[in-house]
């Protein structure tokens, strides 16, 4: 049962690093507009990308 | 007959914009898309054919956007904006990459969920009206707003349901490990020493997710308590909090039996549940929140020395002279001082044909101006204009609908009481009478409260919500409120409006077969310069092929005037004309006349919309009483009332006589469907037991009416009706099956037989079954015309 030891501390360490990246997503606005992201790949706009590289995170 | 390049609307005969354009608006916004080498656009784009493309020439409105523009320390300023008439991907796109080309523009990124655009430029190298100007000329609208007042308190609150739900979700994975480790050991026999560990670290997991994901429950509870209702947050608060601590208490002291597992999934699918409610009524939420925002139109007034100013409504007083092009709304009330023009009351009065205004002539906000510049001297702003006087008629009629109490906190109420009663029953039998320790006799009690299930019950209503709004969605209908749908199934009689409702809203020429093609043709070229409805109607018949002539002058409140070699030929009202006709009018009508020639009358008719006949019929046939109310005149109604044959029927009614005739039938106990589009319908809307609107209604109609639907046709209010009465029934069925369960396991729990595993099997069971009934609702009915909306 010494297995135990690592095995819990293992489990909880994956389940609480899979909450806490669901977590930063949600708090940098990826799920603020999921029709959108789910298109927006259709378009290849290199050359505006370009010009807003530096700020496509900040969406309200 | 081809289409235009770019909005995709059929090219009248007669076009501004040339063979390949409806109009010059569209050709240029085409040349402007195609100059900046985005022509990809077209070939992308899906145009859906239901809803009415906008067209760059339309509505143009101005915006005082200084009050909306903020500039960070950095010298960068932004500017939230609404977009109105984006179809799909595409339109994103081609807004996004048109404003990104521009220079000193540094951020243009939309929002396709909520329609919004946040656009960021230095103020020193982009003027913002012409930015926005940009977006007009493309054909969509835009309009600013503040993202503080709009919608950012629903939005936070949907955010945080989700940080809760994932917290719950990531607890029960988790604590479900242990569990299923420690149930394990009832059969394999695991030493008490690892179980104890197991308990400690579902505790840890547990207590602090159920603190943190089950405030909105809590939250509500209190609310509802303090206010001296129930409601079903109540028990399932009592039954979360109860449970973890009991269960903490069992933990201490070594005990066997421990319910974190159930606490904390009870909390994640009832957070799931609530998620998916909120999301399903987020797009008609996020449209009201447009309608607002578009509401923030801009004036133009005229200071003494005649000099033009735009200006934001809040700073407009009664005396000042304001300016109102043709084509643009109204938005105060006032007396016209100048100018001679068209007025189109339909939103305020139901009237389909536009009345004169000239001098002296009272007009108020809401109203469209077709024909020619009007100066107005404002009598009345803001909250004194006749719109905001059945604002506050709506809003009155509103409070009475809020009273309303859902199903499941009617449920609830009983349930409650029964539940609570039943577990201390449970605790004093066993405590006293039993002689059990106190310890054993309040575990016991807890079971009955946790194998209660408020799971089962919680999700009963939810569930159905759930699928019935993702079916409304997909046939274009939006449904806004929460118990819209219960409302809906208690409906026993239908009160329709006429105009927009049970009518296209526009006038059709009716009496084609008596006119030759020569006349029609003479008409339909000299109508092409107007944009009066029925000027509009007569080329409309043509279509293809008209050919405006030169020099045919329009006399606002009279008609079309043409001067030949041969004469005068007048196109307009009967007496302008000078036509001395025994016969009196039926409808609106225009006359025709040129030298040499007897005059010809043109009749027009509103008319019904394809299947009003059939709807009317179902309704009648589904046993529902059908009323006909209208502001319109007597005779046009009692035909219409005639040919759909509907008996009881009401005409002239003013906004008042509408929500007074509501408020009789309420009083009469029946629980009355109103269908209407007018702002003249609003507090009737309002009024209601429950209310639908079609898309195409006043902005202040589709804020009071509980859905809105899409399309050309009566037909999904029958639909509407449908759903909302089999998701009443799934709703009963599945209150049904949870008291099943519930009864049947009430007597274990209070015999003291229930184990977490049992309990814990019992609620997902009793849950699953719950959402399968309800996602019968999805399945039904998919045969009938389904069709993808976007």
């Amino acid at each position: 049962m010494d297995i135990l030891l690592y095995l819990i501390p293992v489990a909880l360490l994956l389940g609480g690093v899979a909450l806490a990246a669901f977590l930063w997503a949600l708090k940098s606005g990826q799920f603020d507009d999921m029709e959108g992201s789910a298109n927006r790949i259709l378009f290849d706009d290199d050359d505006i990308q370009e010009k807003n590289t530096t700020n496509t995170n900040e969406d309200d | 007959m081809s289409d235009c390049l770019h909005c995709g609307l059929p090219i009248p005969g007669k076009s501004s914009g040339g063979k390949e354009f409806c109009c010059a608006g569209c050709q240029a916004a085409y040349g402007m898309v195609q100059g900046l080498g985005l022509e990809k656009y077209y070939s992308q784009r899906c145009i859906d054919p239901d809803i009415r493309p906008m067209r760059p020439d339309e509505d143009e409105t101005l915006f005082d956007f200084s009050s909306y523009v903020k500039t960070e320390d950095d010298g960068i300023s932004s500017l939230h904006l609404m977009i109105e008439g984006m179809q799909c991907a595409a339109c994103v796109w081609l807004i996004e990459s048109v404003l990104a080309r521009q220079a000193g523009v540094v951020h243009a990124r939309i929002n396709m969920t909520t329609r919004r655009l946040v656009l960021k430029w230095h103020p020193d190298k982009a003027d913002i009206s012409e930015l926005v100007g940009l977006i007009g000329q493309l054909g969509y609208k835009a309009a600013p707003f503040d993202p503080l007042v709009l919608g950012e308190e629903t939005r936070a609150y949907e955010k945080n349901l989700l940080i809760s739900m994932a917290v719950a979700g990531f607890a029960a994975g988790n604590v479900m490990l242990f569990s299923v480790s420690v149930w394990a050991g009832y059969f394999q026999g695991m030493g008490p020493a690892t179980r104890d560990l197991m308990h400690w670290l579902s505790a840890l997991i547990a207590l602090p997710a159920v603190a943190f994901s089950g405030v909105p429950f809590y939250r509500s509870a209190i609310i509802a308590l303090k206010a001296g209702r129930t409601n079903m947050d109540v028990p399932v608060s009592i039954a979360v909090l109860l449970a973890s601590g009991m269960s903490l208490f069992e933990t201490v002291r070594g005990g066997e039996h421990v319910y974190f597992d159930s606490a904390i999934t009870l909390l994640f699918f009832l957070l799931v549940g609530r998620y998916l409610d909120s999301r399903a009524r987020g797009r008609a939420r996020s449209m009201g929140e447009h309608l607002l925002a578009l509401g923030a139109r801009a004036i133009t007034i005229l200071d003494d020395n005649g000099i033009r100013h735009v200006v934001p409504p809040t700073k407009v007083a009664p005396g000042m002279r304001v300016l109102v092009s043709a084509g643009e709304r109204i938005s105060v009330d006032g007396r016209v001082v100048d100018g001679i023009s068209d007025i189109d009351t339909q939103l305020i009065n139901g009237e389909s044909i536009p009345a004169v205004a000239k001098p002296e002539i009272d007009v108020f906000a809401g109203t469209m101006n077709i024909t020619s510049p009007l100066i107005i001297r404002v009598t009345a702003v803001g909250e004194d204009t006749l719109l905001a006087e059945i604002l506050r008629l709506m809003e009155l009629a509103e409070e009475g609908r809020a009273r309303y109490v859902a199903i499941a906190d009617r449920v609830s109420a009983l349930y409650a009481p029964v539940v609570h009663s039943l577990a201390l029953i449970a605790f004093i039998i066993w405590w006293l009478v039993v002689g059990a320790p106190w310890q054993q006799a309040l575990m016991i009690s807890v079971a009955v409260l946790i194998i209660t299930c408020p799971c089962a019950l919680a999700l009963a209503v939810p569930a159905v919500q759930v699928v019935a709004s993702g079916r409304f969605l997909r046939r274009g209908m939006l449904l806004k409120s929460g118990t819209a749908l219960e409302r809906l199934a208690e409906v026993d009689y239908v009160v329709l409006d006429k105009t927009g409702t049970l009518t296209m809203g526009r006038p059709e020429l009716s009496n084609r077969d008596d006119i030759n093609n020569d006349d029609l043709e003479l008409a339909a070229a000299m109508a092409a310069v107007s944009k009066h409805p029925l000027s509009r109607a007569i080329t409309r018949v043509v279509g293809d092929g008209v050919t405006p002539i030169e020099g045919v002058q329009e006399v606002p409140g009279a008609g079309l005037l043409l001067k030949t070699d041969a004469g005068e030929i007048r196109l307009g009202r009967r007496d302008w004309c000078g036509v001395d006709d025994s016969v009196a009018a039926i409808g609106p009508e225009l006359w025709l006349v040129r030298p040499d020639f007897s005059p010809i009358c043109f009749a027009f008719v509103d008319r019904l919309r394809s299947d009003a006949a059939k709807v009317v019929n179902e309704l009648q046939g589904m046993g529902l009483g059908v009323e006909l109310l209208s502001g319109d005149r007597i005779e046009t109604v009692a035909q219409i009332a005639k040919t759909l044959n509907i008996k009881n029927w009401n005409a002239g009614f003013t906004p008042t006589d509408k929500a007074a005739r509501l408020t009789e039938l309420a009083a009469e106990g029946r629980h009355v469907l109103m269908v209407g589009d007018g702002i003249n319908d609003a507090p009737a809307l309002a009024g209601a037991h429950v209310s639908l609107s079609p898309s195409s209604a006043a902005d202040i109609s589709q804020t009071a009416a509980d859905i809105i639907y899409q399309g050309d046709k009566l037909a999904p209010v029958i639909e509407a009706l449908e759903v909302a009465r089999r998701a009443d029934n799934l709703i009963k069925q599945n209150f049904a099956l949870s008291f099943v369960y519930n009864a049947s396991t009430i007597p274990l729990a209070m015999l003291g037989l229930v184990t977490p595993l049992i309990a814990a099997i019992a609620m997902s069971s009793s849950s699953l079954v719950v959402i399968g009934n309800s996602l019968r609702l999805g399945g039904l009915g998919s045969q009938s015309g389904e069709r993808g909306k976007n």
